[in-house]
């Protein structure tokens, strides 16, 4: 059943638009994919010329924060309501994220985003497979939100 | 230059994920829960991402190269393996257990600080070990 009034289809076209943007954005200026799993896992070392790129990527994210709470006017609380309350369901969650990610060459982004615009049977496959899954274990385990 | 270059990507990247609500990890899970009160809005966000950036990407390849003369970095043609499937269901899970992708993750570090560290640390931490076992192990 669709839940019509959690529906925001405004917002989440424009912030969706803004995302491919920023996604040709980066090929068009550094040639690279947006990745952000693979951008996060490059961070930490490597030839410098390619973790200096990497981290400002990162701080650009950062900074888009601050400037949509200074320009929105809003608190943090406004755009996050809540976490999911149990830190070691966050933990767990964020392990299988990283290894996933690292396993599977790939998240939302570099999988979702990137490959799928460049009709790639593997990117289509891997978002196949863990959208299902992750349906899959919200409609097992509920809702942690 | 470069370095400039990509923080805007990510600023733009970044306002994208929270002008969206895909930063919201309660949006994303009524995204994922299609048997119960389902909230379509990420489909969009998705779609309109490609929207973009599929024009995008072709008009790149066929100019062959980026502005400036920047070299694209295109992924190469790879096969699909048990890595690319068993890498795809983990996340899967991790996603669906907290409604936090990598992307979202990042902005959740001030937006959440500090229960989203619960989240990010371990996060970072497997991507950057899984990444080191797997370069090791490559031939």
């Amino acid at each position: 059943m669709i839940d019509w009034a959690a529906f925001t289809p405004g917002p989440a076209l424009v912030g969706g638009l803004l995302v491919g943007l920023g996604a040709v954005l980066l090929m068009a200026l550094n040639g690279r994919i947006a990745g952000i799993s693979g951008i996060l896992a490059g961070t930490l070392h490597g030839p410098q010329q390619e973790t200096r790129w990497r981290r400002a990527f990162v701080l650009g994210m950062l900074v888009a924060v601050a400037l949509f709470l200074l320009l929105a006017g809003v608190e943090p609380v406004d755009i996050v309501p809540a976490l999911p309350e149990s830190s070691a369901r966050l933990l767990l969650a964020g392990a299988l994220v990283g290894v996933g990610t690292a396993l599977g060459a790939g998240c939302t982004s570099g999988h979702g985003v990137c490959g799928l615009s460049r009709l790639s049977l593997r990117s289509l496959l891997a978002v196949v497979v863990f959208m299902g899954v992750a349906m899959l274990v919200v409609a097992v385990l509920g809702r942690a939100l | 230059m470069r370095t400039v270059t990509a923080a805007l990507a990510g600023l733009v990247f970044g306002l994208g994920l929270i002008v969206s609500g895909m930063v919201n990890p309660a949006k994303v899970l009524g995204f994922l829960d299609i048997t119960g009160a389902w909230d379509p809005s990420l489909a969009l966000v998705m779609g309109g991402a490609i929207v973009v950036t599929l024009p995008g990407y072709r008009w790149l390849q066929s100019r062959g190269r980026g502005l400036g003369g920047v070299l694209c970095q295109w992924p190469p043609a790879a096969t699909v393996d048990w890595r690319l499937l068993a890498g795809a269901a983990l996340f899967g899970a991790g996603w669906g257990l907290a409604g936090i992708c990598p992307g979202p993750g990042v902005l959740l570090v001030p937006l959440a600080w500090p229960a989203a560290l619960w989240f990010v640390v371990p996060m970072l931490a497997a991507l950057w070990i899984t990444r080191s076992v797997l370069q090791r192990a490559r031939p």
